[in-house]
């Protein structure tokens, strides 16, 4: 990335100034808000943020939203002493009665603004003014913030859970369902939707991968197969016949049946222990796009996306969750292969034997990002 | 520095006397010296007060400056959302509420929280620690004065099943411990700026305890840090470490310290005496017969008390570990019980708090409250009352 680039989010922040607040406020704290967004890993830059954060919670009411302008293109850990530090003025300014609520609400409505900087302007203005959740979150439901498109999704399901005509209710739980990006919100529409005779494609909505090619066991006694480049790591061949941990292994192909794309090498491949199995797919996308390839196993695993080691956990028996590990990558349009790496150690606890996996390739906020030759495809391919 | 704050300073030990300043207390050891805390309450008496916490926590309470203290966290699905609270000591009242967003590994088991680690303080800062390894440094007026992303720094820090290490304060430092079999280590943080001092790899392996401090005669000081191999002393400032013993510690109640010995969770108890921070202790005892469950060892007025896993309260003497008297409780304990006087509090997961008199020969079980909901965290008192934190309620009970 050139630097010109980096900046840019950098530089939008700093041309708002001039729009959010009067000129003499903005020059104000211009140097606080610069010291606390350069804030960063291994607490570089402390030694001026500590002075600066002390400053910005003298701010006034009517600084609000060039706080939370700041959190533009700042990192996580900038974001969060933004957060905190406009929380402490907000709580002076509501108060003395000063909270700039129409401020806020034009702040939440340009999208243009970060997620959680709008989202702490919802929250604000929430907090003093019961009608809100009313009058602004029915809008947000493609917002980009996720908290604010929950809220939405929310009252969506709401709505539809009292609705008693069948034809209105399946209306509002596809709508709620097409939107929900959370997954106990994809849960909830898509059961109700089953309960109404729909089939909502779960697996799908979520870009979960179902059919896969796999191979192995190969070697992981002592858990020394971790560093271990077999054949699959450095050439996939699926014709090929290969030399597994007990003998000789060829890849097969598997079909996932389950809705979230869990497949249970246990059952593919049989109950091997301190093993390892390769899984494979190639994907084809409509167009070059950065992604999200967004694991759960409770297997140490790695992740490669065309030959490139993406992530890499080392981590034994630790809970299996929907979008444990988020490795980010870019696919490339047309053919994309993705390969990942399975281990499974010795541990003879009950709650230390899975060997399963799934993985789902979507955008940042959870987007499914579907594969153009997908099996089964349900939903609209999105070819430019 | 005036003589004013000279003086200020010199006092604020025990201007802090009353205050519970971190997880199990100021010392590490749940003994509240100065409270004369009631016997007897329900939800219908001797509860001071009682205020509904947002999201939810593990962690518990702490008394600083006649405010209690609670973190918690929220979420749809992953609880990515941190909250700090202040409330009134006197009153109940909410003084303030922060909230920031984890930037670490927010997953955890469903009885456990992200909220898990209990905070601390110096009596000055508050410093709220979460098990994605986000920590809040704030003053007491909820102000921001520092704040680091440790689950950011280092992402493969974190267990899926929940951490729950609370930070400590040694003197100027606030030593967090991060073991995993991700990212592991233990930093000791500058309590005014939250920069590094040091950062120390540990063993890569879950690890659910806590950091605790030791004090000596000779006025020397240590963090001690208990993974499954044993325990280490570090050098507060530097992370040095000073010395090792070899036991095979247990992964989730936390060693203490008392009068400058060191009271293990390996072998049962395992007890260690020190002549001074800087010099490896010896061994004074062991016990299996002083199992310990989830919660810590307690020592207090030359006994040492256990809660294994069974709910069996077990009281041995200081001295050499003998038993002297064990009294079953009932239900499933994960917080740490506190004694106030010549009683033991100890609250479980199904809603009970059990007050237990402490004899020279035998506990007797006297009072036992419902109190309508879980308790993980462990509790917290000051001269006026006692602060539990249930599942949705901090309680005070008092007068």
């Amino acid at each position: 990335m050139s630097r010109l680039l980096a900046a840019r989010p950098a530089l939008a922040y700093v041309l708002g100034l001039a729009v959010l607040s009067s000129a003499a406020t903005a020059a104000d704290l211009l140097q606080p808000l610069a010291k606390i967004r350069a804030v960063a890993a291994e607490g570089k830059g402390h030694g001026e943020a500590v002075a600066a954060a002390k400053a910005l919670a003298q701010a006034e009411a009517s600084d609000l939203p060039q706080i939370l302008a700041a959190m533009d293109g700042a990192n996580p850990i900038a974001t969060n002493w933004l957060r905190v530090a406009a929380e402490s003025v907000a709580q002076r300014a509501t108060l003395a009665g000063k909270l700039p609520k129409a401020d806020l609400e034009k702040f939440l409505a340009e999208t243009k603004h970060s997620p959680r900087g709008r989202r702490l302007a919802y929250e604000l203005v929430a907090g003093v003014d019961p009608t809100a959740e009313q009058r602004l979150i029915p809008t947000l439901l493609d917002d980009p913030s996720l908290e604010l498109r929950r809220d939405a999704v929310a009252q969506l399901l709401a709505t539809a859970a009292k609705s008693t005509e069948k034809p209105k209710s399946i209306e509002l739980h596809k709508r709620a369902f097409r939107h929900a990006r959370d997954l106990d919100q994809i849960k909830s529409s898509s059961a109700k939707l089953k309960e109404l005779g729909q089939s909502p494609d779960i697996a799908a909505h979520m870009g979960f991968v179902l059919q896969w090619k796999l191979i192995g066991p190969f070697d992981n006694i002592d858990d020394r197969g971790w560093d271990v480049a077999y054949p699959p790591e450095k050439v996939v061949e699926l014709s090929a016949e290969l030399e597994g941990q007990k003998g000789k292994v060829r890849w097969l192909t598997h079909v996932t049946a389950d809705e979230f794309g869990r497949v249970d090498l246990n059952k593919v491949l049989a109950n091997h222990k301190g093993a390892i199995a390769y899984a494979y797919v190639e994907f084809v996308a409509d167009r070059e796009q950065p992604c999200d390839l967004r694991m759960g196993t409770s297997n140490a695993s790695k992740v490669w996306l065309n030959g490139e080691l993406i992530g890499a956990t080392h981590v034994y028996h630790a809970n299996e969750l929907v979008d444990q590990y988020i490795a980010k990558g870019t696919l490339k349009r047309g053919r994309n292969t993705i390969l990942l790496k399975l281990c499974q150690n010795e541990q003879t606890e009950v709650w230390a034997q899975d060997w399963a996996f799934q993985l789902r390739v979507c955008d940042a906020i959870g987007t499914a990002i579907l594969a153009q030759d997908r099996p089964g495809q349900k939903v609209a391919l999105r070819f430019k | 520095m005036s003589k004013l704050h000279l003086a200020i300073l010199a006092l604020l030990p025990f201007l802090l006397a009353a205050d519970w300043l971190q997880f199990r207390g100021s010392e590490n050891n749940p003994v509240a010296t100065d409270a004369k805390l009631l016997t007897e309450f329900s939800p219908d008496e001797g509860v001071a007060w009682k205020v509904p916490v947002p999201g939810r926590g593990v962690s518990g309470p702490i008394v600083v400056g006649k405010r209690v203290i609670v973190t918690a966290s929220s979420g749809p699905v992953h609880e990515d959302r941190l909250h700090v609270l202040a409330y009134d000591a006197a009153s109940g009242k909410e003084l303030w509420h922060r909230q920031v967003w984890a930037t670490g590994r927010p997953f955890h088991h469903p009885t456990s929280a992200n909220a898990a680690p209990t905070p601390a303080s110096d009596g000055q800062r508050i410093f709220a620690f979460f098990s994605s390894n986000d920590l809040v440094c704030l003053d007491l007026d909820g102000n921001l004065l520092w704040y680091r992303g440790l689950g950011h720094d280092y992402p493969k820090a974190g267990n899926d099943v929940g951490m729950a290490s609370s930070p400590l304060v040694v003197g100027d430092t606030v030593v967090v411990q991060v073991e995993s079999q991700g990212d592991s280590f233990a930093a000791g943080l500058d309590v005014a700026s939250g920069q590094n001092r040091w950062r120390i790899d540990r063993p890569h392996a879950a690890n659910w305890v806590s950091p605790a401090i030791l004090k000596t005669a000779d006025g020397k000081s240590a963090a001690l840090l208990q993974s499954a191999d044993g325990i280490t002393a570090h050098d507060p400032k530097s992370g040095e470490q000073l010395w090792k013993f070899d036991a095979k510690c247990a992964g989730i109640p936390s060693l203490m310290t008392a009068g400058g010995r060191i009271f293990i969770p390996a072998a049962g108890i395992t007890a260690l005496e020190t002549t001074s921070a800087g010099t490896s202790p010896s061994l004074l005892w062991e016990s299996n017969k002083l199992g310990l469950g989830n919660s810590s060892p307690i020592v207090h007025g030359g006994r040492v008390y256990a809660l294994n896993k069974a709910g069996v309260l077990v009281c041995g003497d200081e001295q050499d570990g003998d038993v002297a008297w064990q009294l079953r409780l009932k239900g499933t304990f994960w917080a740490t019980p506190l004694i106030a006087g010549e009683h033991l509090y100890a609250c479980n997961q199904d809603g009970q708090c059990l007050v237990v008199k402490l004899g020279k020969r035998e506990g007797e079980l006297v009072h036992s409250a419902e109190l309508g909901e879980p308790f993980f965290g462990s509790p917290a008192a000051d001269a006026a009352g006692l602060y539990l934190r249930g599942a949705k309620h901090l309680w005070k009970i008092g007068e």
